[in-house]
């Protein structure tokens, strides 16, 4: 058997861990990566290859093709589009394709900062050793240093398990078809995100969410125009709704909604989007014998975990299970082996909702910012008194900023409305510089775009505001 | 209603001022009567002032730290009924704003009525409560220190602990010149993030017994020639004996420690060198040489040090010497000691206990002229004629005023002390 020794052990080829890699061999370590591959893997990890990546790639043509559907009906700009169809075969290859060149890419970084790739499943012996099974047998890595980076999978229901009609994110982001019908079971951001993509391509989608309303994660303001979109898109939306399980036939789903009697929702496809859960299993975490945090790795501000020069990044280390926090503590890591001194200290990690519209949230909203035991000055300025919105056509949504009353230190910044996810920079860096309402009020925004909708916002609450 | 003045009492014999060194009350508060209003000092005891009506509180006559003539004004109440002040027809506001102006200057109490009616037409602010706040970082305990992620990274780099930063930007932001200026004032070597550089400082009021403390050290190293003697006492047969009589252990007797030991011994020895047993008045350049020897015995207290004093050891059996020292130690460290037992001593015992340590440099009580400071016991290798052998020793550091007691004088009489310690026996031998 061989045997190969290394400074770092990178488990897992994701954003965590294959930055990690690049991060690591940018500073002279010497590093193996290990990744399995497989369905939902691969280098990228599930963001390149059945996450973030395909899914934006499915809802741009999908919002291509409801626009030019749009334009068909009522050509409001008079631009006319005479019965467009989608080729959803070639939708498909365009995604994989674009999948391809980033993976390739990232594996073409790996190489260039000299890191090793061994393509196998990684089982720990201890905290310093791992067995790979790869495709020429069996290898041991021995390393100083453990950075475990396994990511997450989707997580299955008991009364829906994965297979036939049912499936995961995975499954849906590789259809051969559009669905006829679809029924998405969860309204958290994934399932609306696949949802809403699946309505524009013609699928009739009906959502069911066990909680009182769609995205419960995020403050009812910033939901309210996706509601009203998905509505406008013809989506059911059952809330308050639990899935039980197939109908006798297998083609329908059956739904107990409270308040309401049992329904049968007939679906050739039945997403189950509940969630995702740290990968624990199947890469010998047991022997290792760490501290847990509930279901996920307990890591420090360092993620350091219990034992000694094991690391821990990314979604295996809990919520919130973002690529972004993932690439961040992956660098952190790969710093802190090289004998920097780092934490992962990020003021606020950005979350972004690529629904219609998108939804960015940066730090706290109003009532999180009141539960820390903060007065706030909060406020909104909406896209309909923004040019750039009006000539977008998207004139729905808002830019909402919440400070501290006492010195206007900027707490939080989210909006909701189309294309803000790009916001979530300026949004991001405000917070991270310590900003208050007065810097961004005074910092020249340029005219037009869908970011002076935050200047004003933080004008308004300084009660300065010019356009509203 | 009717303004009650609550005037500082003669809280002793001889007193003429005494410091505040607590209140109890604030204005505004209502009290009761026999409520304490406030602690105020002498020269030694505190002793609580309580009020004798009820009544709210107007006006507070002096700042914590701040020392009142017996008879100032301690307290304005407003009570029910009448008065006791003569102008208790006057509107409120006037008499606050007289009450600070009526603060009697201490060491001037008798004021023409001119003097006063002037004092009373400027006005001036009421004495403001002490304000102590720490010099440091503004921001509120627990809050997370604002800066960029640049200046988090030097931070880190540099092993700096930014809650430790004071940020002078908006909002409290820590810029680069803040961690530069922290930078700069930190020491260079060994910092980390587990060892950052605690920039804190907290000003702490010397008043009361501490300022006393201050005070008489001060006056006694100013004033006094000070020079100590440091001799080596063989105590082991006296430990002996000591042991010895606490093993009868008689539950109507106190247990022996050495202190009583020493008490006795320098009963003896005084009686030999009756200059150690005296007190200078150097203004006078008198030397009172006393009869009876009183021994203060120097206490740690809660509040600070503090001498209280065994009167006449020289009629005093030994476990009277014990007992009398266990219980003034208890009633100083309780606050309880009264005036008279913590004054009049002639010459002082200080000793560490088993924290003794090797020598000390004692501070002459003044105006005594020797202190005398036991040190730790220890057995250690003896030379005797031919061999080493076990012997339980003990320094004894002394200190005199050299104003008044020879070298040589101080050297004979440390030996006298030295000679009756090693031969216990001898202590009790009536001459």
């Amino acid at each position: 058997m061989a045997e190969i020794a290394a400074k770092v052990l990178i488990v897992g080829g994701g954003p965590g861990g294959y930055v990690s890699a690049i991060r690591a061999g940018q500073l002279g370590l010497d590093v193996v990566l290990v990744e399995q591959g497989g369905l939902d893997g691969g280098l990228g990890g599930t963001c390149l290859n059945v996450g973030c990546i395909p899914s934006k790639a499915l809802i741009h043509a999908a919002d291509a093709y409801e626009r030019a559907a749009e334009q068909a009906k009522s050509a409001p700009f008079g631009l006319r589009v005479e019965h467009p169809t989608i080729d959803f075969a070639r939708t498909i290859e365009w995604k994989n394709g674009i999948v391809g060149r980033l993976t390739s890419g990232v594996g073409a970084l790996l190489k260039r900062h000299r890191a090793k790739i061994l393509q196998g499943r990684a089982v720990m012996v201890d905290g310093k050793t791992c067995r790979v099974e790869t495709d020429t047998g069996p290898q041991v890595v021995s390393a100083e240093h453990v950075v475990l980076a396994t990511g997450s999978v989707p997580v299955a229901l008991p009364a829906l398990p994965f297979g036939g009609r049912i499936i995961s994110s995975t499954e849906a982001l590789s259809l051969p078809a559009i669905p006829g019908r679809l029924a998405v079971v969860g309204a958290g951001y994934i399932g609306l995100e696949l949802g809403t993509a699946f309505a524009k391509l013609g699928a009739k989608v009906t959502v069911i969410e066990a909680e009182n309303r769609i995205l419960p994660t995020y403050d009812e303001e910033l939901v309210r125009p996706v509601v009203r979109r998905l509505r406008a898109l013809g989506v059911e939306v059952l809330t308050r709704a639990r899935a039980v399980g197939l109908s006798e036939a297998g083609d329908a789903l059956q739904v107990e909604q409270e308040g309401a009697p049992a329904r049968s929702i007939p679906a050739d496809k039945i997403l189950v989007a509940a969630g995702r859960r740290a990968r624990t299993a199947g890469f010998g975490l047991e022997r290792l014998d760490l501290t847990m945090n509930g279901p996920f790795v307990q890591t420090d501000e360092r993620c350091a975990t219990s034992m000694r020069n094991v690391w821990a990044v990314g979604d295996l280390t809990g919520e919130p299970m973002l690529a972004h926090r993932a690439m961040a503590q992956g660098v952190v890591v790969a710093e802190l082996i090289a004998g920097h001194r780092r934490v992962f200290d990020g003021t606020v990690i950005p979350a972004v909702c690529f629904t219609d519209p998108e939804i960015v949230t940066v730090g706290l909203s109003p009532d999180e910012a009141r539960r820390a035991g903060h007065e706030v000055h909060t406020a909104l300025f909406p896209f309909q008194a923004n040019g750039r919105a009006l000539t977008l056509g998207a004139e729905d949504g808002f830019v909402r900023v919440t400070a501290r009353a006492d010195n206007h230190l900027l707490l939080g910044i989210a909006a909701v409305g189309a294309g803000v996810s790009e916001l979530a920079t300026a949004f991001g860096l405000a917070l991270e510089m310590g900003s208050r309402l007065e810097d961004i009020g005074g910092t020249i925004h340029a005219h037009p775009t869908l970011g002076e909708a935050f200047h004003e916002a933080s004008l308004r609450a300084l009660g300065e505001a010019l356009h509203i | 209603m009717g303004t009650r003045i609550i005037k500082l009492p003669d809280v002793g014999e001889g007193v003429a001022e005494a410091e505040i060194v607590e209140w109890h009350v604030e204005v505004g508060q209502s009290v009761l009567e026999d409520q304490l209003l406030a602690a105020v000092m002498t020269d030694k005891a505190t002793v609580e002032i309580p009020s004798p009506v009820a009544g709210t509180v107007v006006a507070l006559g002096a700042e914590v730290g701040s020392v009142l003539a017996v008879g100032a004004e301690l307290v304005r109440l407003e009570v029910v009924g009448e008065g006791n002040e003569e102008v208790a027809a006057a509107p409120r506001e006037a008499a606050a704003a007289q009450a600070p102006a009526e603060r009697p200057a201490a060491p001037q109490p008798s004021t023409s009525p001119e003097s006063a009616s002037q004092s009373a037409a400027v006005p001036s602010a009421p004495p403001a409560p002490v304000t102590r706040a720490p010099i440091g970082p503004p921001r509120p305990p627990g809050e997370k220190p604002i800066a960029s992620p640049a200046v988090r990274r030097r931070a880190r780099e540099a092993g700096v602990d930014l809650r430790q930063v004071r940020g002078t930007g908006p909002a409290g932001r820590i810029g680069h010149d803040d961690l530069d200026a922290f930078l700069r004032g930190a020491p260079k070597a060994g910092i980390s993030a587990a060892r950052a550089a605690n920039t804190e400082v907290e000003t702490v009021k010397i008043i009361g017994l501490r300022r006393r403390i201050a005070q008489k050290m001060a006056e006694s190293k100013r004033r006094v020639a000070h020079f100590s003697y440091v001799e080596e006492v063989d105590v082991t047969a006296l430990e002996a004996l000591r042991a010895t009589l606490n093993a009868e252990n008689r539950s109507d007797r106190p247990r022996l420690t050495l202190m009583p030991f020493l008490m006795k011994a320098l009963v003896k020895a005084v009686a030999d060198f009756p200059e150690m047993n005296a007190l200078y008045d150097d203004e006078a350049e008198t030397l009172e040489r006393h009869g009876g020897v009183h021994i203060g015995i120097a206490t740690q207290t809660p509040s600070g040090l503090m001498v209280p004093v065994v009167r006449h050891c020289e009629t005093l059996s030994l476990w009277d010497c014990a007992a009398e020292v266990q219980r003034l130690a208890e009633a100083a460290r309780e606050g309880r000691a009264t005036r008279a037992e913590l004054a009049g001593s002639t010459i002082t015992i200080t000793s560490l206990g088993a924290l003794g340590g090797i020598v000390t440099t004692p501070v002459i009580n003044r105006p005594e002229v020797a202190i005398i400071g036991p040190n730790k016991q220890v057995v250690r290798p003896v030379w005797q004629g031919e061999q080493f052998v076990p012997r339980t020793m003990m320094n004894l550091s002394s200190s005199f005023d050299h104003r008044v007691i020879d070298g040589y004088v101080a050297a004979r009489f440390v030996q006298r002390i030295k000679g009756l310690l090693e031969a216990p026996a001898t202590i009790f031998i009536e001459a």
